[in-house]
């Protein structure tokens, strides 16, 4: 796969639509390209945030460790974005990320993704925008989980 | 040191002055026959009223006894001579002549030759004595001195000096011999030619020196702003940081120019006065012809001299001038050379030089160091007499393992130099077993006791000859020479011998392995390594080792392992399932995570001219490329590349570390290269002008497909370097065979490191695990084919440069540490050796330097108090005192000093 199909997968990537083709080729030429074999870890719950990825092909799932045992929360697929929190806010993982099939990633690093949004502000805007748009969605999810549980209690 | 030069000359080089003065005394009398030859020639032969017709004789080589009518009344013939003709005697005469100029050349080359071997002999004594003096300077004055200046000094300013020496003694009476005879000579002609020649000489040999003065002062001020100026230099360089980083770049200018002008000036002055020296020198050289052609010339018209002596008084005069001349120059020289030479002197004779005899050359072990160390009342003032340390006492076994603590200003480092023998103390008393300790011969403390500093120097030498430095105390056997070169060899010794050098070879066997606790080679390597590891230094070691080259002729059995690791990595990966993490070389096949030069060379390049950029100029290359008819499919990658680029970069501020990281082209050239990619646009394939096509076919050889993922490398593309790459290599086979070491996977490249001779193939880009797993697997291999030892022994090669500046800091201290941990001493000093190290690592370090040093003393200046828990007896120092000492129990405690040190942690 060439840096030309990459950046068509990255337009399809709702946090990138909105940028110039020519920066996201920038992008996907300074980032490395990582390719994950079924059941190999991105990354793990505690480690220290270096890079968020991006999905060009397959899938994995987002285990967090509970009293139980680890717990499957989420699954994500092409296109998709994982680990920005760790690289936004410097926490350690949050999660883990496992890939559930061969996965082909877009790796892009701490510094890559600053220098990035220093010099196009305009991705730096959409990066807010989806987060906000996270936001949304959690408030909302916790809303109905507080009326779910309401109404249990009630 | 003699503070006068010429004692010196005549304290050592005595005979072989007397030697050449016999020579010069014996070469006088053919001087003054070679003056004398000529007026024989025209008044005798030449003038035809001689010989009454063709066939007179007149005798020739006729040698009375001189003065013989005086003595015995009448002439006492000796040689009755030969009965020429006038021709006959022509010849004779003029080839006496030319047979006496012959006889006077061959006098001075071999007077010239022997001062010459003179002079250089004194030269590598002077020499050889400052190193000497170097190597006694006190440690405190080494750190004043500026290492420029001094190696100026010993290299370049000391060398007329050898120039002159051989001319000192000899040239004074040669020259002045050579001009007495001139000067007799024309006196025995005439006595008034010969006092006006003589009053003129003198004129000039008192007058002119008087002048030169001045020029000498000048000299000696323009050698020391010169010497100032090197020593600046240096500076600018060692200072390079402060000086960018306080922007002080354009203060450094002024001062530099400052200096310069100053040496201008001085410069200046000295060709004036040099200039009207030698005007001076000219005019007064002229007149005396002048004279002689006036008085001569009127001697001869009224017929009182012979136009044949007038001719010789001429050719005599015409010799005056340049023994003078040379003269003056050589009293010129001798000032001057006098006043550098006590410079010299003067500066290598600080106070408190370490006696020869306490370096004296000792041939055997020394016996160890037992007993108490008594330090008694100890003082130690520098040279502006503020105290160091003031009354110190203190008893403790040389064989305890002691902490010295205290704050920046305790002085406890003085204390550790004190110990070692480094300097010396100002008052009181030190003794180690009884013995005072400044007595002790360097024989005895350099071997039997270790200094590490915090700062520890490293020679720009292999690991392994740093490690064994410490060891090279006396020269333990003479390598077994060849025995043609046993005489050369002698001659050799002879020559250092009679020159006040050390006659011992320093490629001989120095090293004393069995103080190492090494008694056998087999030895070596594991001995090694456990010092190594008790500095924590073995895994750096063995990662040098990795990246290290071994030579398979040099060592066939490394090699032959070293590919069986190779299998072995392949084998494991593929049994795991991780072959793909590595992608192979296969001369069939083109390797998308190598470079496309890598592709074209498929080798390590031997010679420099294949390595990098280099290769793209080869013509071997160039016609290797053409005939895979790959010219056209570079340049089109190139100019893919160069359009990628500008797209990317152009937006992009120059100084963007984007430029650095990622991009083929450098944000300086990259407008260039936008034209380049403007005009390619615009114009047709062929009408591409040859410049831009060269800078554009630079671009793609540091491609990477699987990196830059471009889509670059074409089937075709491949199919064409797989081409070139053939050609390339039959061609090289034939032109050019040792330049490079091509990849082949059944032999061993003696040219690529270890590493990359197991990997036989780059990691695969794009696979996150790939350098860990390889890294992990790699190392396991290589132990379980019982390699770690090898691989260390090639990291024992690694050199680790200037200064030790191929290393981290701390690693140069840990090479440091081993390097006086291997001596075994009975005494171990650390001056805040460890000082560099995080406290974890330290913690670990003292146990295990404790450890390794057995029943042997350690004294160790600790950089943290808390430390002092793991040794016997710890001496707590405040303001150059010690204020408490004793075991680390008894002064942990309430009200003691070392409690509020560790507290203060």
């Amino acid at each position: 796969m060439s840096i030309e199909q990459e950046v068509e997968v990255l337009k399809n990537i709702p946090l990138f639509a909105n940028i110039d083709p020519s920066r996201l080729k920038l992008m996907a030429f300074a980032s490395e390209r990582l390719i994950f074999k079924e059941g190999k870890e991105l990354f793990h719950q505690g480690d220290a945030g270096d890079a968020a990825y991006i999905f060009i092909e397959g899938e994995a799932d987002v285990i967090v460790d509970t009293d139980d045992g680890p717990l499957v929360v989420a699954s994500f697929g092409k296109n998709d974005f994982v680990g920005e929190i760790a690289i936004l806010c410097d926490v350690p993982r949050t999660a883990t990320v496992k890939a559930t099939s061969e996965l082909i990633t877009l790796k892009i690093t701490k510094e890559l993704f600053f220098n990035m949004v220093m010099d196009f502000p305009e991705m730096g805007v959409e990066v807010m925008r989806v987060l906000a748009h996270r936001i949304d969605h959690t408030t909302s999810q916790l809303t109905e989980a507080r009326n779910v549980l309401a109404e249990k209690a009630g | 040191m003699e503070q006068r030069l010429f004692k010196y000359i005549w304290k050592h080089s005595r005979k072989d002055q007397i030697k050449i003065l016999f020579l010069v005394l014996a070469s006088m009398p053919f001087y003054f026959l070679s003056l004398d030859l000529p007026k024989s020639i025209i008044n005798r032969a030449v003038d035809s009223q001689n010989f009454a017709d063709i066939n007179s004789t007149l005798s020739f080589m006729r040698f009375e006894l001189p003065f013989g009518e005086a003595i015995f009344g009448e002439k006492v013939v000796l040689f009755e001579g030969f009965d020429l003709t006038q021709i006959a005697l022509l010849f004779a005469l003029c080839f006496s002549f030319l047979g006496l100029v012959l006889v006077n050349g061959l006098f001075k080359f071999v007077i010239n030759t022997l001062k010459g071997q003179l002079g250089e002999r004194m030269l590598r004594r002077l020499r050889f004595e400052l190193t000497d003096r170097i190597l006694r300077f006190p440690v405190m004055h080494t750190r004043r001195v500026k290492q420029a200046e001094i190696a100026t000094m010993l290299k370049d300013e000391v060398e007329p000096l050898g120039g002159f020496i051989g001319d000192a003694i000899v040239t004074p009476f040669f020259l002045g011999g050579q001009a007495l005879t001139a000067l007799i000579f024309i006196m025995v002609q005439n006595v008034w030619l010969g006092v006006v020649a003589m009053s003129i000489v003198l004129v000039q040999a008192f007058v002119i020196p008087k002048l030169r003065k001045r020029i000498l002062d000048l000299g000696r001020q323009r050698q020391m702003t010169a010497r100032a100026l090197a020593g600046r230099v240096s500076e600018l360089v060692e200072g390079a940081v402060e000086i960018q980083s306080h922007d002080t770049s354009n203060y450094e200018r002024a001062e530099i120019s400052n200096r310069l002008g100053k040496i201008f000036k001085i410069r200046y002055e000295i060709y004036q006065r040099k200039f009207f020296v030698k005007f001076l020198n000219n005019l007064l050289a002229q007149i005396t012809p002048f004279i002689f052609y006036l008085g001569g010339g009127y001697l001869v018209i009224t017929g009182q001299f012979e136009i044949g002596t007038l001719v010789a008084v001429l050719a005599a005069y015409k010799d005056l001038p340049p023994p003078i001349k040379d003269l003056i120059n050589w009293d010129q020289q001798r000032n001057d050379v006098q006043i550098k030479y006590e410079q010299v002197a003067d500066q290598f004779q600080p106070s408190g030089m370490i006696e020869a005899e306490m370096q004296q050359l000792e041939e055997k072990h020394s016996p160890p160091l037992t007993g108490d160390i008594v330090v008694s009342n100890l003082g130690l003032v520098d040279e502006n007499e503020n105290r160091l340390l003031e009354g110190i006492t203190f008893t403790v076994g040389v064989d305890k393992k002691i902490a010295v603590v205290g704050n920046a200003s305790s002085g406890k480092e003085y204390l550790g130099l004190l110990l070692a023998n480094l300097v010396k103390s100002s008052s009181g008393s030190m003794k180690i077993g009884g013995k005072p300790i400044a007595h002790l011969p360097s024989a005895i403390t350099g071997r039997r006791i270790s200094y590490v500093s915090s700062e520890a120097y490293l020679f720009p030498m292999s690991v392994m000859d740093n490690l064994f430095y410490g060891l090279r105390n006396w020269m333990i056997k003479d390598p077994a020479c060849l025995s043609n070169s046993e005489a050369e060899l002698l001659r050799e010794k002879q020559e250092a011998l009679r020159t006040g050098n050390i006659a011992l070879n320093p490629d001989g066997e120095w090293i004393d392995f069995t103080s190492a606790g090494i008694n056998d080679p087999a030895e070596l390597v594991p001995r090694v390594t456990e010092v190594l590891r008790a500095v924590d230094f073995a895994e750096d070691v063995y990662l040098f080792g990795l990246s290290g080259i071994v030579d398979s002729e040099n060592r066939p059995d490394i090699a032959e392992s070293i590919l069986g690791a190779r299998i072995a990595l392949k084998e494991h990966l593929k049994t795991t399932g991780d072959e793909d993490l590595v992608i192979a070389f296969d001369p069939e096949k083109y390797n998308n995570n190598a470079t496309l030069r890598e592709n074209l060379l498929f080798g390590t390049p031997r010679k420099k001219q294949y390595a990098g950029n280099n290769l793209l100029a080869m013509p071997i290359l160039r016609e290797a490329v053409k005939e895979a008819d790959l010219r056209d499919s570079i340049y089109n990658m190139g100019l893919s590349i160069a359009r990628t680029m500008v797209e990317l970069f152009m937006g992009l501020p120059p100084s963007h570390q984007f430029f650095e990281q990622f991009s083929f082209i450098s944000a300086d050239d990259l407008p260039e290269f936008d034209k380049i990619v403007k005009r390619a646009d615009k114009s047709n394939f062929s009408d591409i002008s040859d410049s831009d096509r060269e800078a554009l076919m630079y671009l793609p050889f540091d491609y990477v497909e699987a990196r830059h993922r471009l889509g670059l490398v074409t089937e075709d593309v491949e199919a064409k370097i797989l081409k070139a790459r053939k050609i390339f290599a039959e061609k090289l086979e034939s032109r050019d065979p040792d330049a490079v070491e091509f990849y082949d996977p059944d032999n061993y490249n003696s040219a690529a490191s270890i590493q990359d001779n197991i990997l036989f193939g780059r990691l695969a880009y794009g696979r996150a695990e790939a350098g860990a797993t390889i890294g992990r697997v790699m190392t396991e291999l290589l132990d379980e084919l019982g390699l770690r030892s090898e691989v260390i022994e090639v990291g024992l090669e690694f050199n680790v440069g200037i200064a030790g500046n191929r290393l981290s800091s701390v690693q140069r201290q840990k090479l440091a540490l081993a390097r006086s941990l291997i001596k075994r001493p009975d005494l171990l000093i650390l001056n805040e050796a460890a000082a560099i190290m995080d406290s974890q690592s330290q913690i670990r370090l003292v146990s295990s330097i404790m450890e390794a040093q057995e029943d042997r003393g350690v004294c160790w200046t600790l950089q943290r108090a808390s430390l002092s828990q793991h040794f016997e007896y710890v001496i707590v120092m405040q303001n150059g005192k010690v204020v408490e000492s004793g075991s680390f129990d008894e002064l942990n405690k309430e009200g003691k000093v070392l409690k509020s040190l560790i507290d203060d942690e």
